[in-house]
């Protein structure tokens, strides 16, 4: 086609740096906010050119807001649910389909079924869970009348195994690889198993060099994921020291009674948006592809 | 989240067919059908061993048994239980935490917060990510900055987005509230409560505009290229081929992301309301996640907080339903 369509182009192009604008700008006020002073947000109108209190800002929002910590918390969480729910579904998507053994499909249907209720609408008896993970054995120990079960408590409220676990059960991951397992061909497994390899060397030495880019973009999506929690960080933690900086970032927000700190608040949210920023913005080739292909 | 996974029900139908039947004969005399649906999912070359796959499953299993499933059921059995809010006794009323709630007119305005909520995000949102998507399928040059920009969002947590239009509208400092008072527009998300809901119907959408917009991307590249030249040679300008071509090619796209616009609008999208809005004024932001996590947390009405989790629970499977029906049909109309 050699279409010329000078009008359209340029209104296409006028489109797509509205869009870029409405992206940026937000961004840009944030910085710009974060970079002024206490006086200096209150001016009507605001300034549109960052000020030079910044790194002033920065000092008193990680010492005061103990940001530095949540931060820290932040990137813990978001590695944590990263590492673990790549490892434990590589290896339970490995399982249904390479291998034939009884009750597969029983396996196979009781992992789907958790990709049906997102933790949203189970808030309740998940926080009942992770704030005694021995809940059942107590159930179990009170028919029984053990009362060495009963008194059996495992607390994991304002822990990382707490904030990191029961985001791992999931199956979105799970799915992802066995999906890219089926259209692995035949041939590998067939040749691997007459040169006598075992399933477990089949695994390590074939199937998990042959996802790579799949583990990669999965990898880059559960970061961003575990990065922003919300809601599970804001049940699980009642110390502050344990919060991710997403909820940090709630406690800065000002309250109509007290003197509104935007300046410390959008400087806090500029830090806390800016590693999952720059993992998109460096990766971004292997994220889309992964983006696509999981339907996350 | 839910399902958000296109995969799952594609490979079902996909790899069906070439399985061995090497079972022991006492097997075989099961019906072959029921055994040909049993061993979907399972590559032709295989290993027969149940050790290693049962350690290799035990890990997933053991989470979602300890942090999905006994939640999920225990949210099933409390919401026919009533617990006094200190956790002492526990009865059970039989659907009388149902009954009271569809009595409540509070739960009532809430559903219609939310329907309102998730409608307007996902028009907002979609109609804004076609446009985007029509003009950068457009243009040739500059594709991949504009593509890379509107990507940042993607980064952002929902409850940053929130606080990030909670400042630029703040009545007192923020700068976009300045704009609209000068233009003689009383705004104030803290008292009005339609301009509360206007504020958390654009931070969803600005946050959620990007997912819908790389989809449709990668849809319209794989609207197939003949078609289109042959619409170009018969006259057809660039929007008319759009709307007339690859709109209806694709649909099943559209279908799919209206569907996860409503699972991100209902389930997704606690964040924003709890950081801004934080339900107010006067319930007017309260959509029902966020009256789940009120009720179960803040006012202790735990059986009515499961009744409601009950509600959203059967809300939740009909649309990971839906979504698995608009996968399969994109697959079947190959685009």
């Amino acid at each position: 086609m050699n279409e010329r369509t000078p009008i359209l182009d340029v209104v296409c192009h006028l489109i797509l740096l509205a869009g870029a604008a409405l992206v940026c700008l937000p961004i840009y006020f944030v910085f710009v906010t974060g970079s002024l002073s206490q006086a200096e947000i209150m001016r009507v109108p605001m300034s549109w050119l960052p000020g030079g209190q910044f790194f002033a800002n920065m000092q008193t929002v990680l010492s005061n807001a103990n940001f530095g910590r949540l931060l820290l918390n932040s990137f813990i969480i978001a590695s944590g649910i990263t590492v673990g729910k790549l490892a434990i579904s590589v290896i339970a998507a490995f399982a249904v389909t390479y291998f034939r053994f009884p009750f597969r499909m029983t396996a196979f249907w009781l992992i789907f079924m958790s990709l049906m209720l997102p933790i949203e609408v189970r808030i309740v008896p998940t926080y009942e869970s992770a704030a005694n993970v021995a809940l059942p054995l107590n159930i179990l120990g009170s028919w029984l009348g053990i009362q060495a079960l009963v008194d059996l408590d495992w607390n994991l409220v304002n822990t990382y195994s707490g904030l990191i676990l029961p985001l791992i059960a999931s199956a979105t991951a799970t799915f992802l690889f066995r999906q890219f397992f089926l259209t692995i061909p035949d041939e590998l497994c067939e040749a691997a198993r007459i040169d006598g390899a075992t399933p477990w060397q089949f695994f390590r030495l074939i199937l998990l060099p042959l996802s790579r880019s799949n583990i990669v973009a999965l990898a880059i999506i559960l970061f961003l994921m575990g990065w922003n929690q919300y809601l599970w960080p804001l049940l699980l933690t009642t110390e502050a020291a344990m919060a991710n900086a997403v909820i940090g970032l709630k406690k800065l927000m000002p309250q109509s009674d007290s003197l509104p700190t935007w300046h410390l608040l959008m400087n806090a949210a500029f830090l806390t948006m800016l590693p999952p920023t720059l993992v998109i913005l460096i990766l971004q080739r292997w994220f889309v592809k992964g983006l696509v292909d999981s339907g996350k | 989240m839910p399902a958000r996974n296109s995969a799952a029900t594609l490979s079902v139908a996909a790899s069906g067919g070439g399985l061995r039947l090497r079972w022991p004969l006492r097997r075989s005399f099961i019906r072959r059908t029921g055994d040909a649906q049993a061993e979907s999912g399972l590559k032709r070359a295989h290993f027969r061993e149940w050790r290693l796959p049962f350690w290799l499953l035990a890990p997933q299993l053991f989470i979602l048994l300890l942090f999905f499933f006994i939640p999920s059921i225990r949210a099933l059995i409390q919401a026919f239980q009533l617990t006094d809010p200190f956790g002492a006794t526990t009865q059970w009323v039989g659907f009388q935490n149902f009954a009271r709630l569809f009595r409540s007119s509070v739960y009532w305005s809430s559903v219609q917060v939310t329907l309102i909520f998730t409608l307007a995000q996902n028009v907002l949102t979609l109609s804004v990510a076609l446009v985007l998507a029509f003009a950068s399928n457009h243009i040739l040059r500059g594709r991949g900055a504009y593509r890379t920009v509107l990507l940042l969002p993607y980064a952002i947590a929902p409850a940053i987005a929130g606080i990030m239009l909670a400042f630029l509208f703040n009545p007192r400092v923020g700068p976009v509230a300045h704009m609209l008072q000068g233009l003689g527009f009383d705004w104030d998300p803290n008292r009005n409560s339609s301009h509360a809901l206007a504020l958390i119907v654009m931070a969803a959408s600005w946050k959620h505009i990007c997912y819908n917009y790389i989809f449709l991307i990668a849809a319209l590249l794989s609207v197939p290229h003949s078609i289109l030249e042959s619409a170009y040679l018969d006259g057809a300008g660039p929007i008319q081929r759009f709307l007339r071509i690859s709109l209806p090619m694709i649909a099943p796209t559209l279908f799919f992301l209206i569907v996860i616009n409503f699972v991100y609008g209902l389930f997704e999208t606690f964040a924003i309301v709890d950081a801004t809005t934080r339900g107010g004024p006067a319930g007017a932001t309260s959509i029902l996640v966020y009256k789940v996590y009120q009720d179960g947390f803040v006012t202790l009405d735990l059986g009515s907080s499961a009744a409601q989790s009950v509600v959203l629970m059967a809300l939740a499977l009909f649309l990971t339903f839906a979504q698995f029906r608009f996968i399969e049909r994109r697959v079947n109309y190959s685009v």
